[in-house]
């Protein structure tokens, strides 16, 4: 057998640092686009995986987001709208040995992209799959998205979209995924942070990106990064920790009678009535991940837990098959009836 | 007790035909083993209902198994059969029209019930009917005979019943004067484990139908087809999914890399998953994918992985791969893409054969596009074709389309199995001298190099945009663009200059050439021997590769008055030949689900050298 390591020597991790992702060529993506602030953070975890740089793979589909690969100095694929999940599917059953990264966007993944998308995540192949949501079509020059709101004016609804949005967060929990997280773009240090969760996650880390296409939908996330209001709109899932946001963390998520998420006043109401996240809760990531008016947007880790990947089956079945049947291609064939002509 | 004459024949045609439930396969499968073992050659089609399992007795439900066995050289399973095995009168009815006039039909009265007769259609009685249309009908009641010979075992009527088809098949052996051993031995085998009085069963039924065609003097006279001259070597008698997927594996094999098969099941391409599924121990990785598209999608990341990827399909789902075959021109990666043909558009005639994708093979995709598309023409030969498609695609760097259909994929011919270690390498390279690499540069043949992620100092991004020339970067210069396709295109053309000279059956010049590709190689083979036996100057090519076509046909052309080409689609080979070489090739055209008859075709090429 051909295996790449009889003839290749690994590099040292250890020395690697940012500017070892940063290619030559330059950056094309729209001045002030938040896929750069998603491109510094990917650059900055990169380096302290203690992987290999030669094996990192980026696997994209089309978009902007789907630039990616060209914008990262190590393998990559730029493939086709929607497919980037079966293309890296294919390359880490293959090989398992590789850091395989997907990146795709709102389009990509949940609309023409949608059935390889969910299947990715229901065999729970070791993918890193960091979608861009900016709730537009924005290389096509500004079409609503699976994900924009209802009644959205774009050049394809004149009169306002009329189809409901999917939310990303529950797709992933409804198709079984095994890690889900949730991020702004502009947030540097909790993007870092759930960057270096997602790479330590065995199964299909699947990573929502919230960034603004500053072309075509600038305001989409205006209540939840504008300074003034950021603090009373964003509530950040701690594993373990009681769900508490607002400048002076007096406000809190508890559930109602009914199971629905409602704002505590942790003064008034009392703390024990605050939520503790557990992220290995299968209900809770999906009550909390498309909140109503009024109430905060969840950030940070949904759900994490732990199921063996299906490239490790794959392989566990095939050495188990060695195991039992020392065989060859010829023996193969011949194999079952057959007879000798002298 | 009468005298048995005993009748010399050169060739002959059965079919056993019965409900989906009779066992109709297995007597097949046994009486071919056993002619096999016999020494004759021989070619099989089984043809079963598209449903699961249609109603008991109905016409839908009728599964039949053809054998052509011949003292000399066989190409097809045979026009018309010369003996009909009937089970029930739907098997009868579907079957008859096919047999040959005046042929044996032997049917299993038993089965020939009022009801019975209602469901195939029948008003009136049918054996008399048959009898009537000139046929040597021998109606034996199969059914009660068999429950006779079982009497005293412990088992109930129904699982008594189920012997018959072997009851039928020892009255046929004797009838061709065949030993029961290896089916008595293959009973044992089969049977022993499960349940002791089952392999009783199906033996005391054997040996009733045997003793049967001895004693009853219901047949004057059996028959002998001698043995025939046989290459030396073990052979086994599969259909050509599996002899296809055997081919995958030994490619892998040859060429030192992974088999990676990443697949959606579609009819009649499936079986060819099933089998590389359990073939996990070679370190074969099976994936089933979610659709056609993450299939061929699927085997693009693994190829890129320096993987042997492989998709298989048929007509609807190789039209959904278009894209990604797109795609993996772009990339100029090696994967295999093997299309199982059906009758289409659409669903068409999922369980029916056709050669109607070929010009969707070479033109079924966006952009110019070029792939290399070859076929197999024999079931044995899809094994061959197989290697082929992954030779070229490794050494050439490019995705290879190959034709099989529902013919080769379920007929059987005996397959002489190959020493592995004489089969000649797949030499494959991996790019690893980071210094001066070039994703897009290329060799003598325009090949780029094939680096794969983990190499170190190579790390290089591909995709679907336009490539600048050697770097891979992307380019949207017009100018490059146009370099690019002419290179993409070349590249592919060049595949040619290794083919070996284009073989000519027959006359090498003369008043016809008949040229084909794919199943039709046995009916064409069959029909040319025909008419050169009748003193015609005919020559046949048969084509293993379809694009890029041979670089010496145009000069076989020249040679002849005609070109007729037989398919089993409207004229889509014809249509590229005339197109390529001006030459007026004429069509022989067939769609009816089935391959062409040697008689019909033979009839048909007679009236073209007349024309």
């Amino acid at each position: 057998m051909l295996h790449l390591e009889n003839f290749v020597q690994h590099t040292d991790p250890s020395l690697l640092t940012r500017k070892d992702f940063v290619p030559s060529n330059e950056v094309r993506w729209c001045p002030a686009c938040g896929d750069f602030a998603i491109l510094a953070q990917v650059q900055k975890a990169l380096p302290t995986l203690g992987i290999p740089k030669e094996n990192f793979v980026f696997v994209s589909g089309i978009g902007c987001s789907s630039r990616f690969p060209y914008y990262m100095d190590t393998y990559g694929i730029h493939s086709i709208h929607g497919r980037a999940p079966a293309v890296a599917t294919g390359l880490k059953i293959a090989r398992p040995d590789l850091s395989v990264w997907v990146i795709t966007g709102d389009g990509d993944a949940l609309s023409i992209g949608g059935n390889h998308f969910i299947h990715a995540l229901r065999r729970n192949v070791g993918l890193k799959v960091l979608l861009f949501n900016n709730q537009i079509y924005g290389l096509t020059k500004g079409q609503y998205s699976p994900t924009s709101e209802v009644g959205k004016k774009t050049k394809s609804t004149p009169d306002g979209s009329i189809d409901y949005p999917l939310e990303p967060i529950r797709v992933a929990l409804g198709a079984g995924a095994t890690f889900v997280a949730r991020v702004l773009a502009t947030d540097g240090p909790l993007l870092g942070d759930v960057l270096l969760k997602a790479a330590a996650h065995k199964g299909t880390a699947f990573v929502e990106i919230y960034q603004s296409c500053v072309m075509f939908n600038e305001e989409a996330f205006e209540t939840i990064t504008e300074v003034s209001t950021k603090d009373d709109n964003r509530v950040i899932l701690k594993h373990g920790e009681r769900l508490l946001f607002g400048k002076n963390k007096e406000k809190g998520i508890g559930l109602n009678e009914k199971g629905e998420p409602i704002v505590i006043d942790v003064l008034k109401d009392g703390i024990a009535k605050v939520v503790v996240y557990d992220q290995t809760s299968q209900t809770l990531p999906y009550v909390l991940a498309h909140m109503s008016e009024g109430l905060p947007t969840p950030f940070g880790v949904f759900h994490s837990v732990e199921k063996t990947n299906y490239e490790t089956l794959l392989v566990e079945q095939v050495g188990r098959a060695k195991a039992k049947k020392q065989g060859s291609v010829q023996a193969m064939l011949e194999e079952g009836e057959s007879w000798v002509v002298e | 007790m009468m005298e048995h004459q005993q009748e010399r024949l050169e060739s002959v045609v059965i079919r056993f035909a019965g409900d989906s439930g009779d066992g109709m396969q297995i007597t097949g499968a046994q009486f071919t083993e056993t002619t096999a073992i016999a020494g004759n050659e021989l070619a099989t089609f089984p043809d079963y209902p598209a449903e699961i399992r249609a109603p008991t007795g109905s016409i839908a439900g009728v599964s039949g198994y053809q054998i052509q066995f011949s003292a000399s050289t066989v190409y097809t399973p045979g026009d018309a059969p010369d003996v009909l095995v009937a089970m029930n009168p739907a098997a009868l009815k579907v079957n008859l029209p096919d047999v040959r006039a005046g042929g044996i039909v032997i049917v299993n009265q038993g089965a020939f019930d009022k009801k019975n007769q209602e469901k195939a259609g029948y008003t009136g009685d049918p054996l008399e009917q048959t009898k009537n249309a000139g046929f040597r009908v021998f109606p034996i009641d199969i059914t009660g005979q068999t429950l006779g010979a079982l009497s005293g075992l412990a088992l109930s009527r129904k699982e008594a019943e189920r012997a018959k088809n072997f009851y039928a098949l020892g009255l046929v052996y004797w009838l061709f004067n065949r030993s029961s051993a290896h089916t008595l031995e293959w009973i044992h085998e089969k049977f022993a484990k499960k349940k002791s009085e089952i392999a009783e069963a199906n033996v005391r039924a054997l040996n009733a139908g045997f003793a049967y065609g001895e004693t009853a003097e219901l047949f004057s006279q059996s028959y002998v087809v001698p043995s025939a001259k046989i290459e030396p070597g073990r052979y086994r008698n599969i259909p050509g999914n599996e002899t296809l997927a055997m081919g995958l594996a030994t490619a892998a094999e040859l060429s030192g890399l992974e088999l990676f098969l990443g697949t959606y099941p579609i009819t009649p391409a499936t079986d060819i998953l099933h089998h590389l599924s359990a073939q996990k121990h070679l370190g074969i990785k099976s994936f089933q994918a979610e659709d056609e598209i993450a299939g061929i999608c699927s085997c693009i990341g693994a190829s890129y992985g320096g993987a042997l990827a492989v998709t298989t399909t048929s007509g609807p789902g190789l039209a959904l791969k278009g894209e990604g075959l797109g795609l993996a021109v772009m990339l100029e990666i090696p994967l295999v893409v093997v299309d199982v043909q059906r009758g289409g558009p659409s669903t068409g005639l999922p369980t029916k054969t056709e050669q109607s994708d070929l010009l969707q093979a070479c033109f079924g995709r966006h952009g110019e596009s070029p792939v290399p598309v070859i076929s197999a023409s024999t079931p044995a030969d899809c094994y061959w074709a197989a290697i082929e498609a992954a030779r070229i695609a490794l050494t050439h760097m490019t995705p290879v389309i190959l034709l099989s259909d529902g013919y080769l994929a379920n007929g059987t011919e005996p397959f002489r199995i190959p020493d592995v270690s004489k089969i000649p390498r797949i030499p494959v390279t991996f790019a690893t001298k980071a210094e001066g690499f070039e994703p897009y540069g290329r060799n003598e043949k325009l090949v780029r190099p094939w680096a794969l992620p983990g190499t170190p100092g190579m790390e290089h991004r591909i995709g679907g945009l336009e490539k600048e020339d050697k770097t891979g970067r992307i380019s949207y210069d017009g100018m490059n663009h146009e370099k690019m396709v002419h290179l993409r295109d070349e590249k592919v053309r060049r595949i040619a200059d290794d083919y070996p000279a284009t073989e000519v059956y027959g006359d090498e010049s003369g008043e016809m050439l008949v040229i084909g590709w794919g199943s039709t190689f046995g009916g064409i083979r069959s029909a040319v021997t025909r008419l050169r036996a009748s003193g015609k100057k005919v020559g046949q090519v048969h084509l293993r590769h379809l694009n890029p076509l041979p670089k010496d046909l145009g000069e076989i052309f020249s040679r002849y008055r005609k070109v007729v080409v037989p398919e089993m689609n409207l004229g889509q080979l014809a249509m590229l030949l005339r197109a390529k070489y001006l030459v007026d090739a004429k069509s022989i055209c067939k769609v009816q689900g089935r391959p062409f008859k040697e008689a019909e075709l033979t009839k048909a090429l007679a009236a073209h050298l007349e024309a």
